[in-house]
């Protein structure tokens, strides 16, 4: 079957992807693209949180075909050529990644919670992220690089 | 395996007359994974997804019919009013990326005795719209759906159009035993609803029997106290004796088993907990709701 769509604004099209494939697998082994992490295969861990027509998803739970003529964003499409976004950069400076398998997925999660609460409470925070799972930070820095972007996001 | 995908509800009962191979799939969050993990190869994947019809609500007279496709996340966001028990177990499934696909026909589908949804549509009254090319639609009392554990009473050739849900018309609450707030399989769960209209109660278990069930009993048994004390009327409190004999009836409704996640004696215990205290939230929402209207 062949998938077409769109995935960090650029037109995409792979051909011999089979009916019961994961949107998870033909991003990272057909369209070259890792970022968004296979850990769970079964939405327990949200290492693979994606954006799916704007929505974050687990794309190892959306099959291929669904995705066709949808608009997919992953991590790569986060940053600006160089430049991190505001979240990745937040994650960075306050050691909220360790390991780093979780990180891709926590990142759309918690870019997903800012546009739609530029300013989230704790427990808004802690809801946001209640289905990405991390194994090695405790999630406190998690919380913590959340915070510090919701600062600088809303101070600009 | 072929991926069939109707754009028209008319297509996708053809398709699924056509195909008795194919695997329906909506949101994928249960099918998906069965097929990530070899459990399940059907001969095809019938995406409804693309099925506007699926998405869509409305008000029916004093039912709401609720799209098989219409997400948790859209219920909580929209519905909260009309559907406030199925709106409160929305909140409790899975994480934010789960409700934003799940939907409450995917719940029916699967028919697993834990699914969120099943006890308060139950309390509630609701019904299940089926269809098939062949024979049109057809009603299903939410009783007499589910048919064992993870089994229902569609045929093979029929898809879930829609739930009916009588719009509630008096306070409804959702408890749900597990081990964390996120992401959790309960335990055991309970729903109950006042429907002041009528002067009845409503109840739903899940968790805790082969299928979600009500439990007919505690429902006339409170119903009737109610009416017996005048307190429909004069709203006054709810006595603790009558919310714990409530609970013990809720729980001799059940007939759970001992398995990884709870023994049968837990679930019996945190049923009859649960009852109790929801009846009495429900209640203290009943009372509210008067000084309120006054
Ligand atoms: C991480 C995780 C957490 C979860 N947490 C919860 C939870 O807390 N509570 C809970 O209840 N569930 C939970 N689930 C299970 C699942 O999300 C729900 O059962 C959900 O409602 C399924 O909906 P779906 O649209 O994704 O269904 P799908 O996976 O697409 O389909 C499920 C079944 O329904 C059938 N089906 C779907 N639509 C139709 C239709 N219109 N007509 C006929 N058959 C149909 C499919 O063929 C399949 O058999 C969880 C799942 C995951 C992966
Ligand atoms: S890999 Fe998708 S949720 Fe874990
Ligand atoms: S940094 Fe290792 S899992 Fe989160």
């Amino acid at each position: 079957m062949r998938i077409t769509c769109t995935v960090n604004g650029t037109g995409q099209e792979v051909d011999d992807v089979w009916a019961g494939e994961s949107l998870l697998y033909v991003l990272r082994e057909r369209m070259g693209l890792p970022g968004a992490k296979n850990a769970c295969e079964q939405g327990e861990c949200g290492s693979c949180t994606v954006y799916l027509d704007g929505e974050p998803v687990c794309a190892c739970l959306v099959a291929a075909g669904q995705a066709i003529g949808r608009e997919v964003t992953t991590v790569e499409g986060l940053a600006d050529g160089e430049r991190l976004h505001p979240v990745q950069e937040a994650f960075v400076e306050c050691g909220a990644v360790q390991c780093g398998f979780c990180t891709p997925g926590l990142v759309v999660a918690a870019h997903d919670l800012l546009e739609r609460v530029p300013r989230p409470s704790d427990p808004e925070i802690r809801e946001a992220l209640a289905g990405n799972l991390c194994r090695c930070t405790g999630y406190e820095k998690i919380l913590d690089a959340v915070r510090l972007a919701a600062e600088r996001q809303t101070r600009r | 395996m072929d991926f069939l995908q109707p754009t028209t509800w008319s297509e996708a009962l053809t398709l699924r007359a056509e195909r008795p191979d194919a695997l329906a799939i909506a949101g994928g969050t249960d099918v998906m994974v069965d097929l990530n993990f070899d459990r399940r190869r059907p001969g095809a994947l019938l995406d409804l997804g693309r099925v506007a019809e699926l998405r869509e609500w409305q008000v029916a007279g004093d039912r709401v019919r609720l799209g098989a496709g219409v997400s948790y996340a859209r219920v909580i966001e929209e519905l909260g009013t009309q559907l406030p028990g199925l709106a409160m177990a929305s909140r409790t499934v899975g994480s934010p990326q789960i409700r934003v696909r799940g939907t409450v026909g995917g719940n029916l589908g699967s028919s697993s005795p834990a699914g969120d949804a099943h006890p308060p549509l139950l309390a509630a009254g609701a019904a299940v719209e089926v269809a098939s090319a062949a024979r049109g639609s057809r009603e299903i009392p939410l009783g007499e759906f589910y048919t064992g554990v993870k089994r229902n009473a569609l045929a093979p050739d029929e898809l879930i159009a829609a739930v009916l849900v009588p719009t509630a018309t008096g306070p409804q609450q959702f408890s749900k035993i597990g081990t964390r707030n996120a992401m959790v399989i309960a335990v055991a769960a309970f729903a109950c609803a006042l429907h002041p209209d009528r002067r009845g109660v409503g109840t739903g278990i899940g968790s805790a029997a082969p299928t979600p069930r009500r439990a007919p009993d505690a429902e006339v048994f409170l119903a009737g106290e109610l009416e017996g004390a005048g307190l429909w009327e004069s709203r006054g409190e709810l006595p603790e004796t009558l919310a714990r004999a409530f609970g013990e009836r809720v729980a001799a409704a059940a007939s759970p088993i001992d398995d990884v996640r709870g023994s049968a004696a837990y679930r019996l215990h945190s049923l009859a907990v649960m009852a109790r205290r929801s009846v009495m939230w429900a209640w203290a929402q009943y009372q509210h709701d008067l000084r309120k209207a006054a």
